[in-house]
């Protein structure tokens, strides 16, 4: 094969900081080569760089052998460089033809004034028909695709133009399983026709079934490139993060106590079932379902965010009712909410104001505010948690997701609650920060503190669970041992036991490799 | 460099804009630059402070209370009435129409918080109802003293010289609205940016989702700024009737604009960009000067309104380019 691109030794600096040192990535034509790397490890400038939108401040971009310069989109289209974003809506225009957003470029660049319409739909749907997907009209507003349409019409839109290069960012994030099996077999198309396409992905079994070669990145420096039929996940996970800190994502027993939450009969007026059951101090119980089955609900009722719930709550062994987050905290009991940005935190607000805001009374003496403990308390999570942040006064808008969720997780500490709820907290958090908060989940854990892991990523509810109850429409229907736990057998309950095989036995391949990333 | 200039700005604009306008004054004018005119200027501005800073309480827990200014008319003919219709003790004068803030202040939280009508609405709605509630009860009349009844006879009662020094008096070289005003500027700065209740409420208005996962009890949050600032509407109109000597109606429906654009002006200042009790206070201050200045010039009082609304607008200008600018990468 030949080789048909080499970036080399790019580096890029947006101010004080360096986003990019040595960035290297070479691509030959008919590959698939996926871009790997923690958040913040260079990916995106790159595939900025790539398609136009930054220039870099050093390096060479070789496309065929021949050094070229791309300093605007523009340039990179016309060297056949496409780049399918993850946010497809920003780049449709809702109210055109799927032809017309097709054909878009070619109107942008000129051309005669009045536009055939039946030339333009013929084009497009040619364009289609080579992606397989002459199932979409081409007359049909762009508006009212379904996301993953809307992706091939972006596809389509590089392939009018002959594209050499396609890159493709996270496409799959918002995908269906099926959707993303149609994509994949397009990309597989694209590239049997010689097309070379860089894959970005966070989830390793994706990038092991599509990928022909995967180049890792970290802190901005090109780590290594593999052959993907010869490599495993990890010793891509080792790359990625610098140091074999995978072990942690893997199981460890510690001890447990008597029981500090037991729930009997608990129900709401909608979703919520006849839920028993009980944590131990020191024990980690994973409630994992799929998408829907009611675990958010859960969580909030619990702790009293909810309407109309009915049922006992047993806190250390005391019936406690429960009617407004401020009786669960007043009772022990701490939730870390799934969406943190817009339920956990206060993101116009300094670091410090954040951290402190659950325990105010212990930040402040009669009335008044003592902003020294407050620091002092700031720092201490700051070191603790291993946060990335200028000071104690940084708006927590600057930091990135990982680093949010640990305030959202830290500034509870304060407190020294019973029982700790966590709603999805490795949610779009990469796997540095995601091995950070498994350990202080465990330390919660190990120093007595019942633990419950809300998550519909089942991999990682089993590496940190030491019983996992698995939830489907409301209910819970399934209670595993850590020995009984096993992808397979929590898929099937999760799914209330009535999916297809075969469909169940996909998800699974999908699910069998440890991690993503 | 276009961001700098805007941060710079957004920091020091108002301030600049003090000083210019001060300046430009005293060019013009040797009466404006004296001991005499400012303290009048604080005097003037002290009512529209105290509904200001109601307005501020309401902002920082991210609602807008749209009703001080009728709150506040209700309770200069409550206040009057008190003395002139009904002879009451000073003290009950003071403390009735302070209950009535109270009360408007509790029916605002109550449409807002358990019914759940948008804050503006909300209080749009009430800023009708209590305007109307003010006109029934004096008939359409001013209170004045040993006023014709008009069910026969004169009124039994007078504002009391006691009652008339809160709004005339002098105490340390300056009047005694103006000390009125800088404690409760001082007191609201005191409990905003210092006490454990100031911060539950900014982080209520912040993100009242988290605040109520966090532990805060919102609808006892925002009912609490309601009342304050139900309250101070009320003081501003204790405060109007003693300055003037009657109960004029509608005496707060003009000041609710200034009130209003006091507070955005604040957001401004020193980089806030949060509603705080002392940038109230100096937005107040901005108009105040602004508006004394131009009587010196002879403006008609007419066309004061076109001032006050584009100082509003260039507050507000200011405040949602630099909101754009900070959050832009979020």
């Amino acid at each position: 094969m030949a080789e048909l691109l080499n970036m080399q030794a790019i580096g890029k600096r947006f101010g004080n900081v360096t986003a990019l040192e040595n960035g290297q990535l070479a691509l030959e034509k008919g590959e698939v080569h996926a871009l790997l790397g923690v958040n913040g490890a260079g990916k995106s400038t790159m595939i900025k760089i790539l398609s136009g939108v930054y220039g870099q401040d050093s390096g060479e971009i070789r496309l065929n052998g021949e050094i070229i310069s791309l300093r605007s989109p523009k340039q990179a289209k016309e060297h056949g460089i496409y780049c399918v974003y993850q946010e497809v809506d920003t780049a449709i225009v809702a109210e055109l033809t799927v032809a017309e957003n097709i054909l878009m470029d070619s109107f942008a660049a000129g051309g005669s004034f009045l536009l055939s319409k039946q030339k333009i739909n013929k084009q497009a749907r040619e364009a289609l028909v080579q992606l397989q997907s002459e199932e979409i009209s081409v007359t049909r507003k762009a508006g009212t695709l379904t996301l993953a349409e809307k992706q091939l019409v972006l596809i389509a839109r590089a392939l009018v133009h002959s594209a050499k290069i396609i890159i493709f960012d996270e496409p799959t994030a918002p995908l269906s399983l099926t959707e993303s099996d149609k994509l994949f077999s397009v990309i597989q198309k694209l590239s049997s026709e010689g097309v070379g396409c860089v894959f970005i992905s966070h989830r390793l079994p994706e990038v092991f079934e599509i990928s022909d070669r995967i180049t890792v990145m970290r802190e901005g420096k090109w780590v290594n490139t593999f052959v993907t039929a010869e490599s495993d996940s990890e010793g891509i996970i080792e790359a990625m993060l610098g140091e074999a800190l995978s072990h942690e994502l893997e199981y460890q027993t510690h001890p447990t106590g008597d029981n500090v939450l037991e729930v009997r009969g608990l129900s709401d007026s909608e979703k919520l079932k006849d839920i028993s059951f009980s944590v131990k101090a020191g024990e980690i119980v994973g409630i994992v379902g799929l998408v829907g089955a009611g675990k958010t609900e859960l969580a909030k009722a619990l702790f009293g965010a909810a309407n109309s719930v009915s049922g006992s709550v047993e806190i250390a062994g005391k019936q406690t009712r429960i009617k407004h987050p401020e009786d669960a905290i007043r009772a022990g009991m701490t939730l870390i909410p799934e969406e943190r940005r817009k339920e956990g935190l206060f993101v116009h607000e300094t670091l410090r104001a954040n951290a402190s805001f659950p325990n105010l009374r212990k930040f402040s003496t009669k009335l008044f505010m003592n902003k020294s403990a407050e620091n002092k308390f700031a720092e201490d999570i700051i070191g603790k948690l291993k946060i990335k942040t200028g000071n104690t006064e940084t708006p927590l808008v600057h930091l990135s997701g990982g680093n949010q969720q640990k305030v959202a997780i830290g500034k509870w500490m304060s407190l020294d609650s019973l029982l700790y709820l966590f709603d999805e907290p490795t949610k779009g958090v990469d796997i540095g920060a995601k091995v950070d908060i498994f350990k202080l989940i465990r330390e919660l854990a190990g120093s007595g503190k019942g633990c419950l892991y809300f998550s519909s990523e089942i991999h990682e509810a089993i590496s940190i669970s030491d019983r996992v109850l698995v939830m489907y429409d409301g209910q819970i229907v399934k209670e595993l041992s850590r020995q009984e736990a096993t992808q397979e057998r929590i898929l099937l309950y999760a799914s209330g036991g009535k999916e297809e095989l075969n469909q169940t036995e996909k998800l699974i391949e999908r699910e069998r490799s440890p991690i993503s990333v | 460099m276009k961001e700098n200039a805007v941060q710079f700005l957004f920091k020091y604009g108002a301030i600049i804009l003090l000083i210019a306008i001060i300046l430009y004054f005293s060019s013009i004018s040797d009466a404006f630059f004296s001991y005499g005119n400012f303290s009048d200027i604080l005097r003037s501005i002290s009512i529209v402070t105290l509904l200001a800073l109601g307005v501020t309480f309401t902002l920082v827990v991210d609602g807008f209370d749209l009703s001080v200014g009728s709150t506040m008319s209700l309770s200069t003919v409550v206040t009057a009435s008190l003395m002139v219709w009904y002879d009451m003790p000073l003290w009950l004068v003071l403390l009735l129409p302070l209950l009535i803030g109270v009360a408007v202040g509790l029916v605002n939280s109550f449409l807002i918080t358990v019914i759940g009508i948008p804050d503006l609405l909300a209080t749009l709605s009430m800023m009708y109802i209590v305007a109307g509630l003010h006109r029934t009860y004096t008939e359409g009349y001013s209170i004045y003293n040993n006023m014709p009844l008009t069910s026969g006879g004169t009124a039994p009662g007078q504002l009391s010289e006691a009652f008339l020094w809160i709004g005339q008096g002098q105490m340390l070289g300056l009047p005694v609205p103006v000390w009125i005003m800088v404690v409760m500027v001082l007191a609201a700065y005191v409990i905003l940016n210092h006490t454990r209740w100031g911060r539950i409420l900014y982080m209520t208005g912040g993100n009242a989702e988290a605040a109520t996962l966090s532990g805060v009890n919102v609808k006892r949050v925002k009912t609490s700024a309601y009342i304050i600032s139900g309250v101070f509407a009320s003081m501003a109109g204790i405060l109007f009737t003693a300055r003037v000597g009657s109960g004029q109606i509608d005496a707060g429906a003009p000041l609710l604009m200034e009130a209003v654009a006091a507070v955005f002006v604040g957001y401004s200042v020193l980089g806030a960009g949060k509603p705080n009790a002392l940038g109230t206070f100096f937005g107040a201050a901005v108009i105040g000067i602004l508006l004394n200045g131009l009587t010196i010039q002879n403006l008609p009082y007419y066309a004061f309104d076109i001032i006050k609304g584009a100082v509003l607008v260039a507050a507000l200008a200011v405040t949602y380019v630099y909101a754009k600018n900070k959050f832009a990468k979020t």
